[in-house]
């Protein structure tokens, strides 16, 4: 995956509660079984006024001014701020890889849903968690001024505005390093390998039937 | 040892190692896989050059996509090619990888959370995982369940294990007795209003009380099902005599000497009487009425009795806006009785509720009526295979075609629209599944949650109805 460790970007205020991953990526684009092209996708029937379908050319397809992520000055955005409860719904990781595709790094939100947080660290989008009211302020000095940018600073766990407001968020101490040095969970949980055999001995000692043969 | 709370025992049972940072890897019984979310894990196994940890651990099947007209076609009967490359691309992972599948055509084909309790892979005491939020489902039988991403199914499949962190303990639960009519898919909506979508966010929920205890096990299944709708990533209900009689004799369920030692060790899975919750929330179970969703999001919901709530009277600005956005969405005005909304389809199916259970209540509502002229289109979509089968046994089939209903093949269906099921936009489907975000359904389709009894009578009705009536 790719590294986070320091980011500084023009910000989209997506001032909306309760977004959830079918908004982020309607289901006919859960179809492919690629990791990628999903970026034209995100937020399809909010960004066009028409229905989207995999494998379309969407360079041509009517947009919605209105919404948020098509206003010019936000073109090139790549840090979101938003509401609570953002990326409730569906496990699909099709979410966190079509918000880095379309070139967002960093979401920021009183709140996420428990399986979006995860899947997008696993892929290099940072969630960052501020209090709401700051969350408020931050959507409210985006709107009242173009070019708003932020840095976003993981080492030191900072979102510094461009007064020099800096406001500190939480994150557990493995997945910080995770992102930090882009590591892949796979290789580290195989360090552990000789425990989960380990404990494998004892399971089927204590629960044979776990280990039985599907057929 | 301080007293313990029905997760912090399968947190125990399942740990393999901890962490300096606190991170803990648990170990996964079982992963159950379908087409959406596995391609792209396989994929990277493959790139990796890595094998899967334990084979017997999978368990795989085809849902989300396929059609439910035409089985017989089998995968050539898949009419849209991208829908079937992500069908095929399942069945030759699971062959490349000796994982057992149920293919399209199998008898016990059918919604991952439905086959993994009917097969008996499902069982108490095991931590069960899929790429799929509704997964909390399997939490019914006292097991750890919930859903994972793609590369989280990629680290099960190559490690048999998840990084996990230990969530926070909350309690809800349900006392005293239920009104006929009023079911499991009522008390749930009722609990998602009561503590909002991210009201069990960080936590695994535990269902209990009275009205929990009286549940079948397919009721309970539906509780622990929205256990996501509340922002719990797992619910769970703890192991009683009706779990064990639902598991006896099921296909992969332990037999003989096995059996009985397996029992002994089930009947420990509940919390200690004095085990301590994070967060406890209590609802009266006589008070719940049968409830209808009006708008976007699950917690938006009211009962049948009720009105429209109306966006001016909420006091938090963030609610306000979304209850506008919602009625703007649904095509609905504030304060109008919910009973007036006119419905186009009905959907009875999905991981919710179409189970034979489900099958029967609306079936029973139905008997002997028609669906109303009014209606476009009625859809049962049986769970599995096996539902489907049971149901035809006991002539469920024969009284929903009677009344004018459809009767088809298992799968997601409707639930998600990812197959050729769909609302057309604009149009009011009472559903039985578990969201109702925008577009769920359909392109601009408009989506209301209900029970099985409820969507049935709506049928018959053309608009909501409380189908407490029709039960009495
Ligand atoms: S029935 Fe609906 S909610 Fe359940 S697994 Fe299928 S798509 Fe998901």
């Amino acid at each position: 995956m790719e590294k986070f460790t320091q980011h500084k970007g023009l910000v989209v205020p997506l001032n909306r509660a309760n977004v959830d991953t079918d908004q982020i990526i309607p289901k006919q684009f859960l179809k492919s079984i690629k990791r990628t092209g999903f970026g034209q996708n995100l937020f399809d029937d909010w960004r066009y006024l028409d229905e989207g379908y995999p494998g379309q050319d969407c360079s041509t397809r009517p947009l919605d001014e209105k919404f948020v992520l098509n206003f010019p000055r936000y073109r090139g955005a790549s840090i979101m701020l938003t509401q609570q409860n953002f990326g409730c719904g569906s496990s699909r990781e099709h979410a966190p890889w079509a918000i880095l595709e379309y070139g967002i790094r960093c979401v920021i939100a009183p709140s996420f849903a428990d399986i979006f947080y995860n899947n997008s660290i696993k892929n290099g989008l940072l969630p960052v968690v501020l209090e709401q009211k700051t969350v408020d302020f931050l959507i409210a000095s985006t709107e009242a001024e173009e070019g708003f940018e932020l840095d976003i600073n993981l080492d030191r766990q900072l979102v510094i505005t461009p007064n020099g407001e800096r406001y500190s968020f939480e994150i557990d101490p493995y997945r910080k390093h995770c992102l930090l040095n882009g590591l892949d969970d796979i290789d580290l949980t195989l360090e552990f390998s000789d425990d989960i055999r380990e404990y494998e001995k004892l399971r089927v000692q204590r629960a044979p039937w776990i280990f039985n043969k599907l057929h | 040892m301080s007293a313990q709370t029905l997760y912090d025992k399968l947190w125990r049972d399942h740990l393999v190692a901890e962490r300096d940072d606190g991170s803990a890897l648990i170990y996964i019984d079982r992963h159950l896989l379908h087409e959406v979310t596995s391609p792209q894990a396989f994929e990277g196994l493959r790139l990796a050059g890595r094998e899967p940890w334990r084979i017997d651990a999978n368990l795989a099947t085809v849902d989300h996509n396929v059609p439910t007209t035409g089985r017989e076609k089998g995968v050539q009967g898949i009419d849209d090619p991208v829908s079937k490359i992500q069908v095929q691309t399942l069945d030759e992972n699971c062959d490349k990888f000796g994982i057992l599948e149920f293919k399209m055509q199998d008898l016990r084909q059918g919604i991952v959370h439905v086959i993994g309790p009917e097969q008996g892979a499902t069982l108490p005491g095991m931590t069960v995982v899929c790429g799929d939020s509704h997964t909390s489902t399997h939490g019914a039988f006292g097991a750890l369940a919930h859903g994972i991403g793609t590369s989280e199914v990629e680290h099960v499949l190559a490690t048999q294990c998840l990084i996990q962190k230990k969530m926070r303990n909350m309690l809800v639960r349900i006392d005293g007795q239920l009104m006929p009519g009023v079911s499991a898919k009522d008390v749930v909506l009722a609990v998602i209003r009561e503590i909002g979508t991210a009201g069990g966010t960080g936590c695994a929920i535990e269902f209990a009380g009275d009205v929990v205890a009286a549940m079948s096990m397919e009721g309970r299944m539906t509780m622990c099902n929205m256990a996501i709708e509340a922002g719990a990533r797992a619910g769970m209900i703890a192991v009683d005599e009706t779990t064990i009689e639902y598991i006896k004799g099921k296909p992969y369920a332990p037999k003989g000497e096995q059996w009985r030692k397996a029992v002994t060790a089930w009947n420990d899975l509940k919390s200690d009487t004095d085990a301590v919750f994070d967060k406890v929330v209590v609802l009266k179970g006589n008070e719940i009425k049968p409830q209808v969703s009006w708008g976007t999001s699950p917690e938006m919901v009211v009962a049948i009795d009720e009105c429209i709530p109306d966006p001016a009277q909420q006091d938090d600005p963030v609610k306000r806006e979304g209850y506008q956005r919602a009625l703007e969405y649904m095509g609905l005005e504030a304060n109008m009785p919910v009973t007036s909304i006119r419905l186009d389809r009905i959907f009875i199916g999905s991981c919710t509720n179409s189970r034979i259970e489900d099958l029967r209540i609306a079936a029973r509502v139905v008997d002997g009526k028609k669906v109303s002229p009014t209606i476009k289109q009625a859809l049962v979509v049986p769970g599995s295979g096996l539902v489907k089968q049971q149901a035809e046994k006991e002539g469920l089939d024969k009284i929903f075609l009677d009344a004018g209903f459809e009767w088809r093949a298992p799968g997601c269906s409707m639930c998600l629209a990812m197959n050729a099921d769909k609302l057309g936009s604009g149009e009011h489907c009472a559903s039985t599944s578990n969201r109702n975000f925008e577009g769920r359904q359909g392109h601009g389709g408009r989506t209301h949650l209900v029970s099985p009894a409820m969507a049935a009578a709506a049928a018959t009705a053309g608009h909501f109805v409380d189908v407490r009536p029709f039960l009495a």
